[in-house]
Order: C-alpha cells, then structure tokens, then sequence
C-alpha cells in the first residue's frame, strides 16, 4: 500500500492545509469578534479603538493572504 | 502525441471534431464545477443564484488568463503517452462528457478530470489493451487521492467551523451573517479562479495536442489565442449556465449552511486545493469541495449531515474512472468502426436524450435553493425542530409552502369576487 500513497505529500497538505484552512477562518472569526463581540463598544465612545485596531490587523492578514495566493495561480503554482 | 507531422494537416476533419469535443468537454467541466465554488454562496443567500454564476463565469475566465503554462499533456504517468493518439483522445473526451452529463442530471458532484483520465484509459486500452495503461500510476495518482481528498477536506473544515463557530459563538447572528457573507464571497472567488487556471488549461492543453499531432501548428507550438479565448469562454458559458443541480445538492442537499460555515467551508477548500498542487499531490476541486461542505457539518454543533446523499456521492467517485473509460473505450472503437461523425452524433444524441430527462424534473436558478425535502410537510418539520432545539426550522418551514399560501391567497381572492359577484346578483333582482 505504502508505494501507492506519497506520504510526504499527504502530510504536508494535511498540516499545512490545517494551518492556513482553519486558521483563516480563525482569523476572520476574531476579527468579527473584536469589531462586534461583547465588549466592543462602550457606552459613551462606540468602539473600542483598540479592538478596531485589533480587527484590522486579523482582516489584513487574512487580506494578504487572499493576494499571496491570487498571485501563487497567477505564477502558476496552483 | 509523439507524432509530430508539421506538414499540411493530415486528417482535418478528425482534427476539427477533436477540437470541437474538447471545447464541448470544457463547456461541461464549466457547469458542472460551478457548485464547488459558489453551491454555500447561494445556499447561504451570500449572492443571488443569477450573480453567483455570473462571478464564477466571470473569474473562471480570468483564470483562464492568468496563467499560460499550460501542460500539455492528457493523463501523464497514467497511460503510455507513445499510444495518445486523436482517436484515443477523442474517445477519451466522449467517455468524459457522457460521464459529466449523467452526473449532472443525477445531480452528483463528480471530478471532471478524474472522467476526462477514465475516458482516456478505456480509449487506451480499446486502442493497445492493458499494457497501455500504466496501473500504479492510475492507482496512486487517481483512485486514492479520491478516497483521500474528501476525508482532509473534512477534517480541515470542520477545524475551520469548529474555530469559527466557538470564537464567534456571543457575536450577533446578524452581524455573524453580514461579515461571514463577504468573507464567503472572497473566498469563493478564490476557488473560481483556481478553477478557471486549472481546468481550462487542460482543455488548451488537449486542443494544443491535437493541433500539433494533427500539424496544423508546429511540435514547438505555445497555444495559439484564439485556443485561449475559446476555452476561457466555453468555460466561462458553462460555469454560468450553472449545472444547478449539482449546485443544489452541495448547497442544500449535504448540510443546511449557515454564512459561517460556509465561509469556513469554502476557505479550507480554496487552502486544500492550492496546497496540493503546489506539495505535488493534486487533489479534485470536487472531492475537496465537496469534503469540505461535509465538514463544515460535522464541525458545527447541532447541525446534520445527509451522510447517506455522501455515500452515494462517494460511490458514484469510485466509479468515476471505469464508468468513463467503458464508455470511452466504447467510443473509441465507434470511430475506429464507423468514423468521427458518428461519434460526435452519438454525443449529440446521448446530450439531447439527458437534457430531455433533466426536463421532466427542472432545477434552475429560481427553486436551487429550495427546502430539500418538499415533501416533509409540517409535521416532519416541527419533530425536527423539537430533535435539533432549534425553533428557527419552524421558520424554514413557514418559507417552504410559500408556493401554497399564494395559491390559497389566490383561491381566496377568486372566492371573495365570486361572492361579491354573487351578492351583486342578489342585489339586482
């Protein structure tokens, strides 16, 4: 069986596949709930400066990502 | 190909059918892949039916575009490409659409490529028996990648919703909706223009092929434009035509989505599919697609997977590859037998008697997102609720006879008239 699965191959996708899948969405999550979980707004000033800037950072992320990877189908290492 | 003529062109007509089924075989891959893409989108209510397909057409078409290293080659380390000839190709095209057709009015996601190698292989092995194919390579570059493509695909996805669901479990629903819809759309893009560079390239490629065996372009030919432009739009048309009823299954059939998980869902796939190619173990935009849809199931508390509808997918993925290459061998030794028209005319025939059948039963843009079951009525819908403890199926239900309150809406209109005309009546005499 082992000469028909390339193993190496397989690991790398489950695991890395696992960071960047899950972790993405992770992200993203986060940055939801830092723009509109509890605790984001206060009652005088609105949002929380620092949770905005909390959500900018994971949407930047999870934007720069979004590039890389237009730009990886573009090279052609799809 | 490895027959090089650069000469005048040696069998035109052949060349010309080849041509033609390929762009046919690519216009089927269009619609039949658009599910993978945008099915969560449109179950979701992320994009209206109509929008989602035209985004999809649209970046499948810019895919197309974006990357010119087209491989030309048709199931390298599969069979012996000293034996790819136009007829073999041509059979192995038949065996693909005929697969892809019938897939897609039983409304089951099936890996265009994976038809497309099977076609190849029947027509390998009507051409030169089992020594054409090469079984290793078959085995550990198509049959279990199948297996394995939709288990990580679940895996990754139900991690992905899992980690959703719990960090965004106290944020509003509405705001959940509103953000995770974008994020889905984003994604979902993704997906589109991976497909568009992946699978129109193996259409150009199949085309360059035969332009080059059949030497109406030189053995060191890049793709001529106009093989660019036609691919990219018959892919691009097929994508929009939106093969609804596989869009209907994955959106609607496997788990009933919500915008997070199917932003999740369609985020693992795009990561799964682009890491495979590039770690060299490339796995199907279907297999993934679809594993990831089931995922986003099995990672979200409470909600249900269909698993039998998955079985019935997984089955028809095992058979993927013989069911095509049967059919590919079958028509392989119809153009041996009787030419290349008639092997065209029995696609024509074979696509009209499909397209017939999937008439009696439409799926389209307007009922794709329908409730799955019509045929549930309140009862069964009220013990679902009370099963999951979730009220919010009561109100699923209330959408689902919509059809019928407009009826007795109109009933009772029609009613009202004909007492007024009734009291009318009364009134003159």
């Amino acid at each position: 069986m082992s000469e028909f699965i390339e193993w190496r191959a397989l690991a790398d996708v489950v695991v890395v596949g696992l960071i960047v899948g899950a972790g993405l969405p992770a992200l993203f999550a986060l940055g939801v709930r830092a723009l509109a979980g509890p605790g984001s707004r206060t009652e005088v000033e609105g949002r929380r400066p620092s949770r905005i800037a909390g959500a900018v950072a994971c949407f930047t992320i999870v934007g720069s990502a979004v590039i890389s990877a237009i730009v990886a189908i573009g090279n052609g290492g799809h | 190909m490895g027959m090089g003529h650069n000469g005048p062109v040696t069998e035109p007509v052949l060349l010309v059918i080849v041509v033609a089924t390929a762009l046919g075989f690519d216009f089927t891959n269009g619609f039949h892949d658009t599910g993978n893409a945008m099915a969560t989108s449109i179950a979701t209510h992320a994009l209206k039916p109509k929008q989602a397909v035209l985004l999809s057409a649209s970046l499948n078409m810019v895919g197309a575009f974006l990357s010119l290293a087209v491989a030309a080659t048709i199931a390298k380390g599969i069979v012996d490409s000293g034996i790819v000839t136009l007829d073999v190709v041509l059979g192995g095209l038949a065996g693909a659409i005929v697969w892809n057709l019938l897939t897609w009015v039983l409304g089951l996601p099936s890996s265009s490529s994976h038809a497309l190698v099977g076609g190849v292989v029947g027509a390998v092995l009507a051409a030169s028996g089992t020594k054409g194919v090469l079984w290793e390579g078959l085995i550990a570059k198509v049959l279990i990648p199948a297996l394995l493509a939709p288990l990580i695909a679940i895996l990754v996805a139900s991690v992905a919703t899992w980690l959703v669901v719990h960090l965004t479990r106290d944020v509003p629903e509405k705001t959940n909706d509103r953000m995770f819809r974008w994020g889905q759309i984003g994604s979902a893009s993704l997906v589109s223009l991976a497909h568009g560079t992946n699978d129109a390239q193996k259409s150009m490629g199949i085309i360059l092929l035969a332009l080059i065996a059949g030497g109406a372009v030189p053995q060191d030919s890049t793709v001529p434009l106009w093989v660019i432009f036609s691919c990219a739009l018959a892919m691009g048309l097929g994508t929009y035509t939106g093969g609804w009823r596989v869009i209907r299954t994955l959106g609607k059939g496997l788990v009933e989505l919500e915008p997070r998980q199917g932003m999740a869902a369609e985020t693992s796939s795009a990561a799964v599919i682009m890491l495979s190619s590039h770690f060299g173990y490339s796995l199907s935009t279907t297999h993934v697609a679809t594993g990831s849809i089931l995922g986003s199931g099995v990672g979200k508390k409470g909600a249900s997977v269909r698993w039998h509808i998955a079985g019935r997918m997984f089955l028809a993925w095992l058979i993927t590859v013989p069911s095509a290459a049967l059919v590919g061998a079958a028509c392989y030794r119809l153009d041996q037998f009787a030419g290349s028209y008639v092997v065209i005319g029995f696609l024509l025939v074979i696509g009209g008697v499909i397209v017939a059948w999937s008439r009696r039963k439409p799926v389209n843009h307007k009922n794709v997102n329908d409730a799955w079951e019509a045929g549930g009525g309140a009862e069964s819908a009220i013990a679902e609720s009370l099963v999951d403890h979730d009220p919010s199926l009561l109100v699923v239900n209330r959408k689902r006879s919509k059809k019928e309150k407009k009826r007795e809406k109109k009933e009772a209109k029609l009613a009202k008239k004909n007492a007024e005309r009734q009291v009318d009546h009364v009134g003159v005499h």
